[in-house]
């Protein structure tokens, strides 16, 4: 069911929410951004339609409203454990269509691969997903590519229009809400777009055998194993368990989980000082495969939603759609040998 | 909600074991399935987690076989026979024993390897009949690092066993042990029908590359050898993705592969 709203009027129908909701959106963070003089578009807690930037891609995705940065697990004492409580209210997440399709890989891990993960499912039992119509593409953006750039599964859609919105309502109950509100009924359908700048390309031939590639090679020194890729990527779901105890000597703790990311030194250190993917160059293939080859085998989706954000993001301007489309090549290079 | 796999359990300390200064098997109460070559989280708050393999399976016990290796392992080393420990799991797929029922096995085992295969050498040492022969190959860095050196006597009963240790003076070793790699005794071994033959290889990520090689030349078919992984795990149910190798997460698709698969996991 499509509405046209003003400002006011989607406004108050987001003010409607709060009693029941936490509303998660992009908005802006004053001279948080990357380099200097520049803000930083990021997901936080929002309370009224003005806080919410629909004209410009957020840096992180909207994953850390499902899987926070940080998130105790439970508390304990000497022999006791307390399961941590969940959040009071449910959630509002506003995303864009990649996101949404991201939502999908989260999923897959936390609820399918392997038994259900208690913490995520508790979570995403009480979030509602609002989708950000793309009026046009962002920097970096390759969603066309991953068949990413259109979704469904929304509860309602926001155009901007105007000074007003356009929304689709899925939800007959939110459409209560809405109808009193509207200037008019009308057809929506949410603004995606049909082509990006960028476009990538993974051969239909892609084996382990690219492993053996030298195109991993250039990464070694190019990368610096800063993990910002995994942190900004709405797909890269790997934690890893903090403990923490209150006081220098005291009985009592909690045990945590953070992100965790696989280009960082660290992440698949044993006890007695082995590890697995020294080089840069190794863990940068470790990534591209996972995102555009291995998850496809093992689930039947590529990870990658080319969303773009960890382009946006390296420091080393080291470009992911870049190193997708080395593959043909790096592809001939090992069937060659 | 549904079950919260991260909470973990009490388990009592029932009996500690001392193999070597820093290597002791803690056997704990536990009553529920558990397979050889299963693990489990031992969690030790304040402390954190760490993946430890089942090394022998009793009446309502499981034993874990730990070295003193890091932060959590240090703090497990301080409890003794009567307190708790937090657990979680059993998790891994574990040995399939049918895999070598009525073949002739070999294992392979270097160092540590030894407990997550333990079980399933035990089981054919108490069930000799099951299986068409048997060969263990354990070899550990010096006389002073041997683990199981009672069980390893008790075997010798039911199958043939090799120990042997990378180097050592005469003197210092027990007259039954051998010098050399595992991989310099695997020509010893004396088999029937090579073609059908199975074997068990678990170490070290170098020892288990050579033993793999060695049997490969031997003559055994890939389909009939199986490896255990051993990776960094936080989890231990599919979600943190420290262990993920390639399509696989050893903790839900291993740490036992079969080595068609085992060889194509590319770290």
């Amino acid at each position: 069911m499509g509405f046209k709203l003003s400002r006011e009027a989607f406004d108050a129908v987001l003010q409607s929410w709060t009693d029941d909701y936490v509303l998660f959106a992009p908005k802006r963070f004053e001279q948080g951004g990357i380099y200097s003089d520049t803000d930083c578009i990021r997901y936080g807690q929002v309370q009224a339609v003005d806080e919410i930037v629909f004209d410009s891609k957020s840096l992180y995705s909207f994953k850390e409203a499902l899987l926070p940065v940080s998130e105790t697990l439970f508390f304990f004492t000497e022999e006791t454990v307390k399961e941590a409580d969940p959040p009071k209210k449910g959630a509002i997440i506003f995303l864009r269509s990649c996101d949404l399709h991201g939502l999908k890989r989260l999923d897959e891990i936390y609820l399918r691969n392997g038994p259900e993960d208690a913490y995520y499912r508790r979570l995403r039992d009480r979030v509602q997903f609002v989708l950000m119509g793309c009026p046009h593409s962002f920097e970096n953006c390759f969603c066309v590519s991953m068949g990413t750039n259109q979704a469904t599964d929304y509860a309602i859609s926001v155009d901007v229009e105007g000074d007003g919105f356009l929304v689709d309502c899925k939800s007959e109950a939110w459409a209560e809400r809405i109808t009193p509100r509207a200037e008019a009924e009308l057809d929506v359908t949410p603004r995606h777009v049909t082509e990006n700048a960028v476009t990538v390309n993974i051969p239909e031939t892609l084996t382990i055998q690219v492993a053996s590639s030298r195109i991993w090679d250039e990464y070694d020194n190019r990368c610096i194993d800063c993990g910002r890729c995994n942190f900004v990527c709405p797909t890269c779901t790997c934690f890893t368990m903090q403990d923490l105890f209150y006081t220098e000597n005291g009985r009592v703790g909690e045990r945590r989980r953070i992100w965790a990311s696989c280009m960082v030194d660290g992440f698949t250190d044993v006890a007695g000082g082995g590890s697995y993917r020294k080089k840069n160059g190794e863990r940068m293939r470790f990534k591209v495969l996972h995102k555009v080859y291995d998850f496809k085998v093992r689930t039947g989706s590529h990870m990658c939603v080319g969303c773009g954000r960890c382009d946006d993001v390296c420091p080393e301007y080291i470009s992911f759609s870049n190193s997708v489309n080395k593959l043909d090549q790096a592809m001939k290079e090992v069937s060659g040998r | 909600m549904t079950d919260n796999e991260y909470v973990p359990f009490l388990s009592k300390i029932t009996e500690i074991i001392r193999h070597t200064d820093i290597e002791y098997t803690f056997r704990m109460t536990y009553d529920g399935d558990v397979k050889p070559g299963q693990f489990f989280e031992v969690s030790i708050p304040k402390y954190g987690e760490a993946p430890i393999s089942v090394s022998g399976i009793g009446d309502g016990t499981v034993d874990l076989t730990i070295r003193k290796v890091g932060k959590v392992t240090n703090e497990v080393f301080e409890h003794t026979m009567g307190d708790h420990l937090f657990l979680r799991g059993p998790y891994g797929n574990g040995f399939d024993l049918d895999d070598y029922r009525g073949r002739e096995l070999v294992v392979v085992a270097g160092g540590t390897g030894l407990s997550p295969v333990r079980g399933v050498v035990d089981h054919f040492a108490r069930h000799p009949e099951e299986v068409k022969g048997m060969t263990l190959i354990t070899g550990f860095k010096s006389p002073a690092d041997i683990l199981f050196f009672g069980d390893l006597a008790r075997w010798k009963q039911s199958m043939e066993v090799i120990l042997t240790v990378d180097c050592a003076d005469d003197g210092d070793k027990p007259a039954a042990c051998q010098i050399g790699l595992v991989t310099e005794h695997l020509p010893k071994v004396k088999l029937g029908d090579i073609s059908r033959a199975v074997a068990i290889v678990v170490g070290p990520p170098a020892m288990m590359r050579f033993s793999v090689l060695g049997l490969l030349e031997l003559g055994f078919a890939e389909k009939n050898i199986w490896i255990s992984q051993e990776r960094k795990m936080c989890c231990g149910i599919g979600k943190c993705g420290h262990c993920k190798i390639g399509d696989v997460y050893v903790c839900l698709d291993g740490p036992v592969f079969n080595y068609t698969k085992g060889r194509t996991l590319i770290d």
